[in-house]
């Protein structure tokens, strides 16, 4: 299948391990990616620039879903936080013809309309819901035999329930949890994975921020999780990157790798380590992948 | 239907007092709550199970719990939407962020404090009219849904900063705060807004929706949150890291397009805040070790005049 690429803004910036692995697992996953369709698209506004004018956000993301509707095919995002955004502006959207009517008006001077018919969508429902788990099971060639790993979620995939069309699709509470038993893992469950990783409040109180980071990977390690995996960026700033501020606050190792959806697919679709740069993140990923047992 | 409720108890009088679930199988009818399952269990299974409730109708909000992890009424949730797949289990638990105080109770008392805080009541200015104030009906019509607040505490219970952090005023004194900022009657907004952007105020929210998914009256605290960020850097408190951010981020975005990482967490913070630069050190220097940095050129979106263009217009409509 066809998708017009929404990479948003963190896997073009602190995060291009994001980026280099979306592209090599969609390559075996028969994901045609266009690169082009979305390259004049902006930022989601990622929630921030809604609190400041709620009308300017919807805006910018009516434009992107009309240049996706352009390109002829669906948007798929690799970002829990564009996915949140873009679904509630999505729904605002689609609820009052007349506001998106209004909305049009300021994109006729670029050619461009929003009809209403985009459904934007993160790479993991595109996986459960258009690929199938059989799908991906068919291409996996290194069974990540017995790997625990503890899902993190990231806010804007999981609420609100009602834009993100959880009733529609009971599966994508779970999404996360398939694909890591699909590849072999074993799922660590915890109550954090749904809750948020402190990323937003990051420069505004660093130490909240911090105090969620060391919360939520000590509880996975101390489950007995190897790696915890997010299908968010933002969510792998923070927990990687904030990681041994976490540590030293709590007087504790943590050493818990924090994997990008992407690449455990990746490691479990044959790609090398490195082409996802998985030697690119703050914890070492070293001692996980020297102790990984891959089975055919 | 054969329904397993799984409950946790704390008794702090026990001579072991420790939490600890405790199982109770029910045979409940389909159109049960989970109030019912709970009242039936302590009249005629376990009368030392403790609980609170009072309306039964979701207008008291007495009766918040976890139910399955997650905050709400007890008596407006129905145990056969929350059963669990496999062994028609069901989960209750006492709300969170408040003290326990035995079994389903806990101690609103933190809560009620930070009600106070926000100073809930109408505070007018000026000569005392002769008869009662007057509010326009489409001056008051913003604040139905705050106003539908039972103060039944779900959002606080789930709070995602309120469990890493005891000091912030959380989203029901917040919603409560808004719903006097925005009352025509009030004259105190300016004195309100001061002590909103102080620590554990309007700039802790995470904006993770908790508090919008587990409200069970629509009250959506954390937009009346981003509302008041709003308002209050419109009052002219634009000194915060808070406001700096939300500044530098569309500033980008209407400039490039997209996020310029390393400028939004430089000018967060404030370029001139030594000590907030020197902590950046460290991670500095991590993700330039690892390669996790944004290019050195943050270079614009091709079109980039039409999301300027976007900006203009909108901004000007509002």
């Amino acid at each position: 299948m066809r998708y017009a690429f929404y990479p948003g803004c963190v896997s073009r910036g602190a995060c291009p391990e994001l980026y280099s692995a979306t592209i090599e697992v969609c390559k075996i996953l028969d994901i045609e990616l266009d690169e082009e369709a979305l390259k004049g698209a902006s930022c989601t506004g990622a929630g921030v620039l809604q609190e400041k004018n709620l009308r300017l956000g919807d805006t910018l993301n009516a434009r992107t879903f009309a240049m996706a509707e352009k390109s002829g095919n669906p948007l798929m995002t690799i970002c829990s936080t564009c996915q949140g955004v873009m679904s509630q502006a999505n729904e605002r959207l689609l609820a009052d013809p007349e506001y998106l009517a209004s909305i049009n008006e300021d994109l006729t001077e670029e050619g461009l309309e929003y009809k209403g018919t985009a459904d934007p969508k993160h790479l993991l429902w595109i996986i459960a819901e258009d690929l199938g788990m059989d799908f991906l099971e068919s291409k996996i060639v290194n069974k990540l035999n017995g790997l625990k790993l503890a899902p993190f979620y990231g806010c804007y995939i999981v609420r609100p329930t009602k834009a993100l069309g959880f009733a529609e699709n009971p599966g994508r509470k779970q999404a996360l949890e398939m694909v890591i038993e699909s590849v072999g893992g074993e799922v660590v469950d915890f109550p954090g994975k749904t809750l948020c990783c402190g990323f937003p409040i990051l420069t505004i109180n660093p130490k909240n921020s911090v105090n969620m980071v060391a919360n939520h990977t000590i509880d996975a390690k101390d489950r007995g999780a190897d790696a915890m995996v997010t299908p968010c960026p933002l969510c792998h700033l923070n927990l990687d990157g904030y990681q041994p501020n976490a540590a030293s606050a709590r007087k504790r190792e943590i050493d818990l790798p924090i994997i990008h959806l992407p690449q455990l697919l990746g490691l479990a679709l044959g790609i090398s380590p490195e082409a996802m740069r998985l030697n690119k993140h703050i914890v070492s990923t070293k001692k996980l992948l020297s102790e990984l047992v891959i089975s055919p | 239907m054969e329904v397993k409720f799984n409950v946790r108890r704390y008794d702090p009088e026990s001579t072991d007092a420790v939490s600890h679930f405790q199982e109770y199988q029910m045979d409940m009818d389909d159109s049960s709550t989970v109030l019912d399952g709970l009242i039936r269990i302590r009249e005629e299974v376990d009368g030392t199970l403790s609980l609170r409730c009072s309306c039964r109708s979701a207008i008291c909000g007495s009766c918040a719990v976890k139910v399955n992890g997650e905050a709400g009424l007890a008596c407006n949730t129905k145990i056969i939407d929350v059963l669990s797949e496999d062994g028609n289990t069901v989960t209750v638990e006492p709300a969170g962020n408040l003290p326990v105080i035995k079994d389903l109770v806990v101690d609103f008392q933190p809560f009620w404090e930070k009600i106070r805080a926000v100073e809930p009541w109408l505070q007018p200015e000026g000569e005392e009219p002769e008869t009662e104030y007057l509010a326009p009906d489409e001056d008051m019509l913003h604040l139905a849904g705050v106003v539908s607040c039972i103060l039944c505490g779900a959002c606080v219970s789930d709070c995602t900063v309120m469990e890493v952090d005891s000091n912030f005023l959380g989203p029901a004194a917040l919603a409560k705060s808004y719903r006097f900022v925005g009352d025509p009657r009030d004259d105190s907004a300016q004195q309100r807004f001061k002590t909103l952007n102080e620590d554990g105020g309007v700039w802790d929210c995470t904006r993770c929706m908790k508090c919008v998914e587990v409200c069970p009256k629509g009250v959506a605290p954390m937009d009346r949150i981003m509302a008041l960020r709003e308002q209050v850097m419109e009052a002219g408190y634009t000194n915060t890291n808070g406001a700096r951010h939300a500044f530098e981020f569309s500033n980008s975005v209407k400039h490039s397009g997209w996020l310029d990482e390393k400028k939004l967490v430089v000018k967060s913070f404030g370029i001139f805040n030594i000590k907030a630069m020197i902590g950046l050190i460290p991670l500095a220097i991590r993700s330039q070790r690892a390669g996790k940095v944004p290019p050195i050129f943050h270079k614009n979106i091709p079109g980039v005049e039409n999301v300027r263009r976007i900006f203009e217009k909108v901004e000007t409509k509002k």
